[in-house]
């Protein structure tokens, strides 16, 4: 009896050494792959660190400081200052009214000629090759050509006085600024967003597709029904896409106009440039803290978005 | 009464089809048709007429959607017309003697408020010439731009000796990132993904602040090294090439892992060339974002020798306005041929990206 509870002792011993074995060697596994993935992390984290995460803690303590010379503790001044300078604020009101109107606009407008190509017209490559080329124009050999079409004297006033006899206007400095600028976003970006579009187009089964079609589907519920569902997840791409590009367009904008454009052309890019000029840190850095919080606000909320509407089309 | 029953019936059986094609199948009742009463004369009679009446149909909606189609093409030309025409125009005007562009486009000039130091802008009315066809054809802007400005050329050379090292080093850099946040994901990892999407999306004027301070410490300002670092770490490829690195299905590795394969060959081996076309795509976006950088060499940069060219063409003014167009064609070349010889790697690459 006893030597039969001895052997049984003896093989949970056994037994318990291998598993502490086990788990030792798996924790070593687990350490190695850690450290393996790390190390193929390790340049860009040790880049980003240097060039954007430490920097942004220094600036995080300067929009507390006084001004760049003298260190002391201010709290919330400069963030009261800049939150209650009507520049900021003007320039805030402009950048966010534009990524309102051109994202939602560049989506749509993509998604449309995407359809278009899409629907079975011939010649499709050439034309994806021609809406994408755009793209591919640097902004400063582009502007020339702009300031043609848009200035005072320009082509787009030529036409209509001709054609409709209108008032000749320096479309830069009157109240449609934002839609020529408006127009550049869309001619620049309509050919990357549609050819991601296209792209997910051209993902979604046909059989589904076919068989919805046999159900009866006519092709506006066909769009809306069947199409939207998988492509909700592009959308969500173009969208932060366009989000970033939007906030490209400043360069147009600064090449055409220079630093203090018309009124509804004074984006955030501008004051924090002039700012710069003025070399007014403390300002500046509450002004870049205040957009990063912004920023993280509005990426948060279209990852929980994604996650909460685009979620259900795991394949 | 008929009408209804003719609906019910025809709801039942597609709803049959439905269940056929996912292989469920369910007896079809018989009903009461119309022909059951019908001879055979009327029969044929009938189907004449019907025939007759679907080609109509069939002719009308053939007809239709010709229409649609070709409504469908003029758009497409006309978008592919819109989206042509400022770069012809910069080509085209790039052939005109420094004369004929002062001619026709002299007067867009007046306006802008940089024209005349004490007068500000002026508001004649005169309309711009815009030309299909030069007068005479001349290689005269490109002769002097090439032949006579150094400056130019110099500038030009800042710009490629700026863009290059970015692209390559970005790419190395961010592919090695890329794989290990595409192969170890933990809730950690995932956050400082996520915090390098936000990174990815902060707009230049919030990171240019932190790079202006620190480069200021590293005392690499007004060189060129500081627009180089910044941009090597910056985070967009690291997304883009993440999101296409998940893609690879994980039966591949688990196989070479099995295989006995060590992660960097898993990386060289496996990654690296199935994600061939987004890192070529990557390179073509990311060599035209900073080819067509203005923002960070502004502020990074104080010494108007090492401006790139972006930031040179943006400074020209009406004397130069003759070689203008010359200029930008020639800045224009780069990004365009490496577009021509690119296009299918980015067209692919991009797909890609957007996939899930």
């Amino acid at each position: 009896m006893s030597e039969s509870q001895n052997k049984r002792g003896e093989l949970l011993l056994q037994k318990a050494e291998i598993n502490k074995r086990k788990r030792r060697l798996h924790r070593k596994r687990k350490m190695l792959d850690w450290g393996v993935f790390t190390a193929y992390l390790f340049p860009s984290l040790a880049g980003v660190l240097l060039f954007f995460f430490l920097p942004l803690l220094m600036l995080l303590k300067t929009s507390f400081q006084k001004s760049s010379t003298n260190t002391d503790f201010v709290g919330f001044d400069n963030y009261a200052r800049v939150l209650t300078n009507k520049a900021f604020k003007d320039a805030s009101i402009n950048t966010l009214k534009f990524a309102v109107v051109a994202v939602p606009l560049a989506i749509v407008l993509a998604l449309l000629v995407a359809l278009l190509l899409n629907s079975g017209m011939p010649g499709k490559s050439i034309f994806r090759s021609i809406l994408l080329n755009p793209m591919m124009v640097p902004v400063a050999s582009i502007v020339l050509i702009w300031q043609v079409f848009f200035s005072y004297n320009g082509v787009v006033n030529g036409w209509l006085a001709s054609l409709f006899h209108i008032d000749k206007i320096d479309w830069l400095k009157s109240s449609y600024a934002q839609v020529v600028i408006l127009v550049m976003f869309i001619w620049k970006n309509l050919g990357y967003n549609m050819v991601l579009f296209l792209a997910a187009l051209n993902n979604i089964p046909a059989e589904v597709i076919e068989s919805a079609k046999m159900d009866g589907a006519g092709p506006v519920k066909r769009f809306f029904s069947i199409k939207m569902h998988y492509l909700s997840s592009t959308i969500f791409f173009v969208g932060i896409m366009s989000l970033i590009n939007s906030f490209k367009i400043f360069r147009e904008v600064y090449l055409l106009t220079g630093d203090y454009p018309f009124d509804t052309l004074y984006m955030l890019q501008h004051y924090m440039n002039n700012a710069f000029r003025h070399l007014d840190y403390s300002k500046l850095s509450s002004g870049a803290i205040i957009m990063c919080i912004v920023m993280i606000i509005i990426v948060g909320f279209l990852f929980f978005a994604e996650a909460k509407f685009g979620g259900d089309i795991e394949e | 009464m008929e009408d209804q029953n003719r609906q019910l019936i025809r709801e039942r059986r597609r709803m049959q089809a439905t269940l056929a094609r996912r292989k469920v199948f369910t007896t079809t009742e018989k009903f009461e048709s119309r022909f059951d009463h019908m001879t055979q004369e009327e029969k044929d009679a009938y189907f004449r007429k019907e025939r007759k009446r679907a080609a109509g149909v069939l002719a009308r909606r053939n007809v239709f959607t010709k229409i649609a189609m070709g409504f469908g093409v003029a758009i497409a030309i006309g978008l592919a017309i819109l989206a042509l025409v400022p770069i012809f125009y910069t080509f085209i005007n790039s052939f005109m003697s420094s004369a004929e562009i002062k001619d026709n486009y002299g007067v867009v000039f007046q306006s802008l408020s940089g024209h005349a130091k004490d007068t500000g802008a002026t508001y004649l009315d005169k309309t711009v010439v815009l030309r299909m066809v030069p007068e005479r054809v001349t290689l005269e802007q490109y002769k002097t731009l090439l032949f006579m400005s150094p400056t130019y050329l110099l500038k030009f050379w800042n710009s490629v000796i700026m863009v290059v090292p970015i692209v390559l080093g970005q790419l190395v850099v961010s592919s090695l990132a890329a794989y290990s946040f595409a192969r170890y994901r933990k809730r950690r990892r995932e956050i400082l993904f996520f915090s390098y999407v936000i990174l990815m999306l902060m707009p230049f004027q919030v990171t240019l602040v932190p790079n202006y301070m620190i480069s200021e410490n590293l005392h690499i300002l007004n060189t060129f090294w500081a627009i180089i670092l910044p941009g090597v770490f910056s985070t967009f490829s690291c997304f883009l090439l993440t999101k296409y690195m998940r893609q690879i299905p994980s039966s591949y590795i688990e196989a070479a892992k099995l295989d006995g394969a060590t992660e960097w060959q898993i990386f060289t081996q496996i990654a690296l060339p199935t994600c061939k076309s987004a890192i070529f795509a990557m390179a073509i976006l990311l060599f035209i974002d900073y080819w067509n950088m203005v923002e960070q060499p502004l502020v990074l940069l104080t010494d108007d020798q090492k401006q790139p060219l972006s930031v040179f063409l943006s400074q020209i003014n009406e004397a130069e306005i003759g070689i203008a167009f010359a200029a930008s064609a020639l800045y224009m070349i780069p990004a365009l041929l490496i577009f021509l010889w690119g296009e299918e790697y980015l067209v692919e690459g991009i797909s890609h990206s957007g996939i899930k």
